[in-house]
């Protein structure tokens, strides 16, 4: 049995059947890491040690058998912007590169609770700001697929939890945690052929996760399938007093929401995200989306969100704002990086010149300016009222459906070095996905087929605020249809 | 009272507005469970929220809340149920997040008003524009080391209300009585100790100057003022400066000065070329405010009576005028302690004793009334003495020192040293009779027509005494005998 | 709205980024592009609609007024790049 083949499902069963140990599971995902992560650099910091000894401890409680927690000997992958007890945690930025947090986020926490096994720490864009995992101060991930007939170029996996991306698709480890701010989870996933959901925001508490833009970032599970999302984020969620702005409504059976009929389901389409220029290949990915969910007894149903085209440039005010005022602590005086000066003034100035890379810096310029006085009504307070028309939009929507179906991404993964020249063209990628963040619903990609040049697809599915139910019922059968068995050409099996 | 700055071409009137920065009274800080008690071991009254850790959120005080709106009571604002939360962002090694989380567009307290009483009597309504929640910073300190300079986040967090008056004040007496009045009200409430020394009240005092009928010029910020003398100093010289400025031709720019009080003087504490861009924006770690009218209500329903009502009632209850009952409502504790003395005595005596005697005792031997030696029953047993006949004034005063000394009640003190009065007629026209036959002259002046010596015959008699005799049968037996 | 190096720079130093005169151009043309996309925004017609403010789910909870954190020096000072006994430190500020 190739171990590093299970879902986390089977895995659960499994491991309590005893037909293999979790030191048998977790060691399988870290010889994997051991042999891949050079290639993909998937992980920032491995930690193997701390799991297995973790493992042989989860196995210890698998033999007293009885009520085990759910993820008891699961090997998952954090991203490196979950503070980690006692793991250096880096956002893949310079600015942390000896960061050792002295606290667990809440969701990591939730995890280890219900007795999953952490095999690393996931590279990432460097504070999660980017769409192909290219500006990690840690290097660049590698998407394990590659272009049919093409070994050699290597293609980006999607931003910004593009380690945990590839490290699902490429079978290092079962299933990853990911955040996401304007589609960080839901883009990956797409390219890298594996599930994940952005859940409502305030469903995952943000406590103890490294902020990027406080009223976007969500928390959220990435895996091989719709199931395993659901059981992922079965135990990532919940309420946390820590959290201002997390909600305080019971967490459902996701699991059980996997399995729900469709029979009278209405799925909306939106008119809008027909943008000109889509590709044909991801227009027909669509359409067949539309079919499956038709074929599974739902109504389907043209809608419209005629404010959705302003998405992305209200992201890049908004999320930008944010982030100009979240990263003012990385100032070299209490924890980081600290280049020397000889005021205060010059430390400042030379620590975050040094501890940012690009985009980080080129971010903040631009939120310092949206807010700065004279800019601020215009740009930021602007963007504000127009975030509440899309959030209308979609309130909208829902008062006649009950999810919306759209493609995940304009494109299948594209080659490092594409889209690298203009930042508004890599902004581009996640046009589909920045609306669902504006607007704070759940939204999730899953894997519908492959491109011509065999890459895959995703499908995005949206729903309303706090019924991820219907999101992973709508996924799984998008799931079930599209039957999606292809693997990457990169992974644990593959010597 | 118009208070006039003489210029070299004719009068100027001041304007002046206070924005009071007063540390809420709570156990822990505004967003963060770490105590907010003063003093501490360095960085120890800090958790990872206050030093601004990756990751770390703030989640708000509910006592805080409860204190800015009792505060809001008490200077009859507007309480806003709405409020929101703003990060003030800007650099400084105090400041671990790199932006204040304050309340600018939405204040949880809206307009209200203080009275204010001037030496002359008068009274005059200072308005309140505003109060708002915010975060205290941490401590820099830069004379322990030569090349760099020490934080302490201890009081990084805490609370704090700023309190902004509308540009109504016009003298410098009228900014002092406008801080006293605000402290003793913040007292009264217990939402701030008011303790200018500690930091726990500061002052930024924003002052202009004006020809009478015109608009308001150009004002100077006075920043973080630790004393009501010294603010009362700034605002003299600020406006002497600020009118030589004008009368040179020159004109004042908007800025942020520092009040020197060892040279009398402010300068200027930025430079313009950095001026601050605070780029406030709502905080998106909190989301609004919102508190229900019947909390309010309730936090209304169990507020202390307030300086301004119990000065009233003092003078409808205990028939005291109205300078007596300001001096005792000046403290809660000393009003406290009036009451407990005058319940069910005569309230005018009571009063005599606590602001004559007592306070001097108190002045004397540099105690408070929390630590007097007599206690507010021990000073009333000594009234009921002096009432029902069992001591008279001038002995009370010998009791009352003997009290501060050794701590005993007035009656066992009375009893131990037999200073009972004597109310035996008896034993007085004895006396008398002892004394006329001593001063044979003294009475022969006395019935030719020198009225006045009926006092030293008194004085005599008392003497004879020691000081025991009741006066007023002293002086009875006297008249019948002269 | 479009950027002159000078309001480059300005903003720079207001986020306390070092930059060199050499990284003007880039970040100017950069900026600028961004801004020029972000244009957009400005046909939408906003009179009378309210800016977005937290999610419309809940309302500020507020914790009980107890001290339950701090008393962790060590953990405080951790991770400071310096620090002088129980102080993190900078350099020497004149006020």
């Amino acid at each position: 049995m190739m171990l590093t083949e299970l879902t986390i499902a089977a895995a659960q069963g499994g491991l309590r059947r005893r037909e293999f140990s979790a030191e048998e599971l977790v060691g399988a995902h870290v010889a994997a890491i051991d042999r891949l992560n050079g290639r993909l650099n998937a992980f920032i910091t491995v930690t193997s040690e701390q799991a297995l000894d973790a493992a042989r401890r989860a196995d210890a409680i698998l033999a007293g058998g009885g009520d085990v927690p759910a993820l008891t000997g699961i090997p998952l992958g954090i991203k490196d912007l979950f503070c980690t007890d006692g793991v250096r945690t880096t956002a893949a930025s310079r600015m942390l590169e000896d960061f050792v947090p002295p606290y667990e986020s809440t969701v990591t926490a939730n995890l280890l609770a219900d007795g999953a096994v952490f095999v690393g720490k996931t590279n990432l864009d460097e504070f999660a700001m980017g769409s192909a995992n290219i500006t990690s101060a840690f290097g660049s991930v590698e998407n394990p697929w590659k272009r049919a007939g093409d070994a050699e170029t290597v293609l980006v996996p999607g931003g910004s939890s593009g380690g945990s991306a590839a490290a699902v698709a490429a079978r290092l480890a079962m299933g990853a945690t990911g955040t996401d701010t304007g589609g960080s989870i839901r883009q990956p996933a797409s390219y890298c052929g594996i599930a994940g959901i952005k859940p409502t925001y305030g469903r995952c508490s943000r406590w103890g996760t490294i902020a990027f833009a406080s009223s976007l970032d969500q928390a959220g599970p990435m895996a091989r399938t719709v199931e395993d999302c659901a059981i992922l984020l079965q135990s990532m969620a919940g309420f946390d007093t820590r959290d201002s702005t997390s909600v305080d409504i019971a967490v459902p059976d996701y699991r059980a929401a996997c399995g729900r009929s469709l029979k009278g389901m209405k799925v909306g389409i939106p008119a809008e995200y027909r943008v000109a220029g889509m590709p044909a290949e991801i227009e027909a990915a669509w359409e067949q989306g539309i079919a499956w969910l038709r074929d599974a007894g739902c109504e389907i149903v043209e809608v419209s969100l005629p404010y959705t085209k302003y998405g992305l440039a209200t992201y890049y005010i908004v999320a930008p704002a944010e982030c100009s005022s979240n990263l003012a602590r990385y100032d070299g005086v209490r924890f980081g990086r600290r280049v020397p000066g000889a005021s205060l003034d010059e430390l400042y100035e030379a620590t975050r010149r040094e501890g940012f890379g690009a985009e980080v810096r080129r971010r903040i310029l631009m939120g310092t300016y949206v807010l700065s006085a004279g800019y601020y009504d215009a740009y930021y307070l602007r963007a504000q009222k127009v975030r509440n028309l899309i959030r209308k939009d979609f309130e909208n929507a829902f008062q006649t459906v009950d999810v919306l179906l759209t493609p995940t991404a304009p494109s299948p993964a594209f080659a490092q070095g594409e889209k690298m020249d203009d930042p508004v063209q890599m902004y581009l990628n996640d046009v589909f996905t920045v609306p669902a963040s504006m607007a704070g619903v759940p939204a999730m990609s899953v894997p519908a087929g492959l491109s011509q040049s065999g890459l895959p697809l995703g499908l995005q599915v949206i729903g309303r605020s706090f019924d991820e139910e219907s999101v992973f019922a709508a996924a799984s059968a998008l799931e079930r249809a599209a039957g999606f068995t292809h693997r990457p050409a990169v992974r644990a099996e593959v010597v | 009272m118009t208070y006039l700055i003489e210029g070299r071409d004719g009068p100027w009137e001041l304007v002046v507005g206070l924005e009071v920065h007063a540390q809420v009274i709570s156990q822990s800080k505004l967003f963060s469970g770490a105590s907010a008690s003063y003093g501490g071991e360095p960085n120890t009254h800090v958790s990872l929220v206050d030093a601004g850790f990756p990751g770390m959120l703030p989640v708000i005080n509910r006592e805080c809340v409860a204190q800015a709106v009792r505060t809001g009571l008490g200077l009859k604002a507007r309480v806003n149920l709405e409020s929101r939360f703003d990060r003030k962002n800007y650099f400084y090694a105090d400041l671990p997040t790199g932006y204040q989380i304050s309340q600018f567009t939405h204040p949880i307290i809206g307009e209200g008003a203080i009275e204010i009483e001037l030496a002359d009597g008068s009274t005059r309504m200072i308005g309140i524009t505003r109060l708002h929640l915010e975060q205290d910073a941490g401590k820099s300190m830069h004379d322990q080391d030569p090349a760099r300079s020490f934080i302490d986040l201890n009081r990084a967090g805490v609370a704090l209300m700023e309190i902004v008056s509308e540009p109504d004040i016009r003298t410098p007496e009228e900014a002092g009585a406008y801080l006293r009045k605000l402290r003793m009200i913040l007292r009264y409430l217990g939402t701030c100790d008011g303790n200018m020394e500690e930091g726990s009240m500061r002052a930024d005092v924003n002052v202009s100057v004006r020809k009478a009928g015109e608009p308001f010029r150009t004002r100077c910020e006075i920043k973080n003022v630790n004393s009501i003398r010294y603010v009362m100093q700034a605002i003299e010289v600020e406006a002497v400066r600020q009118v030589e400025i004008w009368e040179g031709g020159g004109s004042v720019d908007q800025e942020t000065r520092l009040f020197d009080p060892a040279r009398s003087e402010t300068r200027s504490l930025r430079s313009k070329e950095d001026a601050h861009d605070y780029r406030y924006f709502p905080d998106p770690d909190l989301l609004p405010l919102v508190i229900e009218e019947a909390w309010v209500q309730d936090l209304a329903a169990h507020l202390p009576e307030l300086p301004d009502a119990k000065c009233q009632r003092f003078q409808d209850e205990y028939g005291i005028p109205r300078y007596d009952a300001g001096v005792l409502v000046a403290e809660q504790a000393t009003a406290d302690f009036y009451e407990t003395v005058a319940r069910g005595r005569d309230p005018r005596l009571a009063a005599n004793w606590v602001i004559g005697d007592f306070f001097a005792a108190l002045n004397r031997t540099g105690r408070t009334i929390q630590d007097s030696p007599i206690s507010a029953d021990a000073l009333g047993g000594m009234l009921d003495l002096i009432t029902d006949g069992t001591i008279n004034g001038k002995i009370a005063k010998d009791v009352f020192e003997e009290m501060l000394e050794s701590g005993e009640s007035a009656a066992e003190i009375v009893e131990r040293k037999g200073l009972r009065q004597v109310t035996d007629t008896g034993a007085i026209d004895a006396a008398v009779q002892a004394v006329l036959d001593k001063n044979p002259d003294k009475l022969a002046e006395y019935r030719s027509g020198k009225d006045k010596l009926f006092g030293f015959f008194v004085g005599q008699v008392m003497k004879a005494m020691a000081g025991k005799g009741n006066p007023a049968l002293v002086n009875e037996a006297l008249k019948k005998v002269l | 709205m479009s950027l002159d190096p000078a309001t480059v720079r300005r903003i720079a130093r207001l986020a306390r980024i070092g930059i060199d005169e050499s990284d003007l151009p880039a970040l100017q043309r950069e900026l600028n592009g961004i801004l020029g996309w972000i244009e957009q925004l400005n046909e939408v017609d906003i009179d009378n609609v309210e800016p977005m403010v937290g999610t419309g789910h809940a309302a500020l909870r507020m914790r009980e007024d107890v001290v339950t954190d701090g008393d962790a020096r060590e953990a405080v000072l951790s991770n400071a790049p310096d620090t002088a006994g129980p102080y993190y430190t900078v350099p020497k500020v004149v006020e």
